[in-house]
Formats: structure tokens, C-alpha cells, sequence
């Protein structure tokens, strides 16, 4: 066998993968959906939302930095850490202030999906109503703090995808937000609603303006399939 | 056997729950077979009569009236059902918990740009209308809530099955299409 494979396995399946890809990466290859929230294909991996946590051999770690090894055994879809997931989820519903009923990117949200795969029917802990700025300064688009989750996503495809450096994150802890480079806020950037950045939110904090509700309810993304049955589907083709 | 007993309330929303729960279109005769209703808005009925099986209930709580009820329902029924948003998270109403209470009655009934002109208008204080709550606060959040259904409003199949379930002494195990926040 050629020694550019590595040979592993999730939840018991053996996985074949380059030696070179991280374990969500091989995962997503194999059809094996691990559940993730910052994470994206395109991007380099953030590694702080710990959606994507599994445990290699019993410990516990980001299937998005952590690289595959021969013989490791993975853990992925396991009650212990789908219970974490849905804290995870959990905690950001009740930080943020998302009302799906109202928002327009309710159906498409990855945040929503993920509490609907991960069977998370209401969060029950207290919600913290958090006054978070708007910022609709901009002619095209604008950027709703009240439904950020901290992702990263913008930050980095803003850097990574569209060489300019948008966005970023400013203080720490549960003071953290989502900064953008300007004092006169989104208007004065170089941001132009065709940039990656614009696409990546899991959420709809950043979004397209006179976009909204454009597709009915029962034909939004995650109306009839949950969240990672697109990769799944590879699982059963091949 | 007698038929179980049914009651439901309305809280803080707008109704859209209960419209769901007719939404069920021709099954309802079947229900109507099933169980019996005790107090709820669909048959003004407005004491509770006798001990509930099955309380549903929809909207958050927002005022004292709201609380004493939901506490009400909760010493009648055995099992405490809250449907829809507002019920398990505020939902729409529970925007206003942004802004501090004070703030909200000032702009509605004070300073918002559809009252007349400066110095007409009043904050509502008629004993007879209920004392508004600081906040919006979910069902769970101020009695024990015993099972949850999302949506906005849940649709009738999920409160369909999610009776018929509850009926039937079934685990609620529902379709993925039919858990949604919205």
C-alpha cells in the first residue's frame, strides 16, 4: 500500500484519506458528516466554535485542525459530545438575540439547522438580552450583531478570499463582537456585496439588502433535509 | 374509560397556535371523538372544571394575568404542553425586552410619533387591565414545562402527532420537517 494513505476510522468505519488532510476534511471526503459551525470548506479552519469537536483515541479534539494519523480511532456521533453540540447551540441561541420567526434567514440559517439535526426543541437556559449594534450604514448590505455567533467566517474569507480585511473581532469573552474597518462603520469600507465575505455567514448577521424572503417557506435549504445530508449523500453514491 | 380531558390557553401572541390547532382540518372530528375539552378559547369555556390531562399552551408571559394562568394550568394538568415561539422563547413580543420597560410605554403611549401632540397622552392605569411584567419571560421560565413544540406557529401535522402521541402514552418522536423555529 502507498505510504501517501493513512488508514483510520470514525465511529468504527475505516477511512482512507492523504496524509495531509485534516480529520473533518477526510470525513467530508468519506461521506461522514461531523456536525461544525465556523468551519468551511474554503477557508483555512478557525478552530473556535468546538462544534466539530470529536475524541481521538478518548480525548477530546477540533476534527477541523486536528490532522488524520494512521490508526486512530475517532469518535464523532456519539450522545456525549452531540449533547456538547446542542450546549454549544444552546448557549449561542440564548447570547445572541435571534428571533427565527421574524428573520430572514430563517430555513437557510446553520445555526437553526444545527439545533433542528442535533434535536435541540427549544433552548430552556436564560436568555441574556445583550444590546448589540446595527450597522445598516452601508448602501448594500448590512451587519446585524444581534444574530452573530462569532464565527469568524467573514473575518477570514474577507482576508483569505477577497485580499482586503473587512472585518475582525474586537475585546474578549462575552464582550466579544465583530468589528469593522472603519470608524464611520460598514459605508467607509471597501466591502462590496458580491465578496466572498458576503456569503459565508452561517447566520443572518451579515446580509444582502432587498434579498429577504425571497424563497418560500417548505423550498428553503433546510426545510426538508437536514444540515450535512449534502455530504452524506456522497456516502451513498459511492 | 372516560376520554381524556383537554384544555388550552392563549398567552402573549397572536393566536396563530390555536389557529393551527384547527388547521387540522377534518381530523378534528376525530379529536372531538378522542377527547373532551375543559377551559379554553376554543369552546369559552372559562373555569376549569374538572382535573385536565393535557393542558396546551400558547404565547409567553408578559403580565400578571398571564403568570396567575399559566400557574393555574399547571396545578390542573397533569401534562403541560407549550406550542410556538412565544411560548418557549417570548418569540415576536419578547423584541421589547431589548429596551427597558419604562422606555416602551413612554414611546407607545407619550412620545411615539402617532400620539396626537406633547403632553396628551397617557400610560394606561386602569386597575382592570393587567400589570405589564418587566419583561416577556418563556412558559418554562416560570413553570415546569413538560414537553415543547417549535414553530411559529407549529404546524397542525406536529400538533397533530404530537397529541395523538401524548394520547397514546407514545415516545414524541416527530419527523425532521415538522421541528421548525419559524
Amino acid at each position: 500500500m502507498s505510504t501517501n494513505v493513512v488508514t483510520f476510522t470514525i465511529d468504527g468505519v475505516e477511512i482512507k484519506s492523504a496524509p495531509d488532510k485534516t480529520i473533518i476534511q477526510a470525513a467530508d471526503d468519506a461521506g461522514i458528516y461531523i456536525p461544525r459551525l465556523c468551519y468551511l470548506k474554503d477557508l483555512p479552519p478557525g478552530g473556535h466554535c468546538r462544534v466539530c469537536t470529536v475524541k481521538v483515541n478518548g480525548r477530546p479534539v477540533n476534527s477541523c485542525t486536528y490532522p488524520v494519523a494512521e490508526g486512530i480511532v475517532v469518535e464523532n456521533d456519539i450522545e456525549e459530545l452531540n449533547s456538547f453540540r446542542r450546549n454549544i447551540i444552546e448557549m449561542l441561541f440564548v447570547e445572541g438575540n435571534h428571533f427565527c420567526p421574524s428573520c430572514e434567514v430563517a430555513g437557510k440559517c446553520e445555526l437553526q439547522a444545527l439545533a433542528y439535526r442535533l434535536g435541540l426543541l427549544t433552548p430552556q437556559m436564560p436568555y441574556l438580552y445583550a444590546q448589540k449594534e446595527l450597522d445598516a450604514t452601508h448602501p448594500d448590505v448590512y451587519l446585524d450583531r444581534n444574530r452573530c455567533v462569532l464565527c469568524g467566517r467573514c473575518v477570514r474569507a474577507s482576508i483569505h478570499l477577497d485580499k482586503k480585511n473587512v472585518f475582525g473581532f474586537e475585546n474578549r469573552g462575552i464582550n466579544m463582537k465583530i468589528s469593522v474597518n472603519s470608524n464611520d462603520g460598514l459605508q467607509d469600507t471597501n466591502l462590496s456585496k458580491e465578496d466572498k465575505a458576503m456569503s459565508v455567514c452561517p447566520t443572518g448577521c451579515l446580509v444582502v439588502k432587498r434579498q429577504g424572503y425571497l424563497t418560500p417557506v417548505g423550498k428553503r435549504l433546510y426545510d426538508k433535509k437536514p444540515i450535512g445530508s449534502e455530504i452524506e449523500t456522497k456516502k451513498v453514491k459511492s | 374509560m372516560s376520554k381524556p380531558v383537554i384544555a388550552t390557553a392563549h398567552f402573549t401572541g397572536c393566536f396563530g397556535c390555536h389557529m393551527s390547532i384547527l388547521d387540522i382540518d377534518e381530523r378534528i372530528l376525530d379529536l372531538v371523538e378522542l377527547v373532551e375539552f375543559n377551559k379554553s378559547p376554543i369552546n369559552d369555556i372559562k373555569n376549569f372544571t374538572k382535573p385536565v390531562d393535557i393542558g396546551i399552551i400558547e404565547g409567553g408571559i408578559s403580565n400578571d394575568e398571564n403568570a396567575e394562568i399559566l400557574m393555574e394550568f399547571r396545578k390542573h394538568c397533569k401534562i403541560l404542553v407549550a406550542i410556538g415561539a412565544c411560548a418557549l422563547t417570548g418569540g415576536v413580543p419578547s423584541m421589547r425586552n431589548l429596551v427597558p420597560l419604562k422606555e416602551c410605554l413612554e414611546e407607545a403611549y407619550l412620545n411615539g410619533p402617532t400620539v396626537k401632540s406633547e403632553n396628551t397622552g397617557i400610560i394606561p392605569n386602569d386597575p382592570d387591565i393587567p400589570v405589564l411584567l418587566d419583561r416577556v419571560y418563556p412558559c418554562h421560565e416560570v413553570v415546569k414545562i413538560d414537553y415543547f413544540l417549535p414553530g411559529c406557529p407549529p404546524s397542525a401535522d406536529t400538533i397533530w402527532n404530537a397529541l395523538v402521541a401524548l394520547l397514546k402514552g407514545e415516545p414524541l418522536n416527530l419527523d425532521y420537517e415538522l421541528i421548525k423555529y419559524d
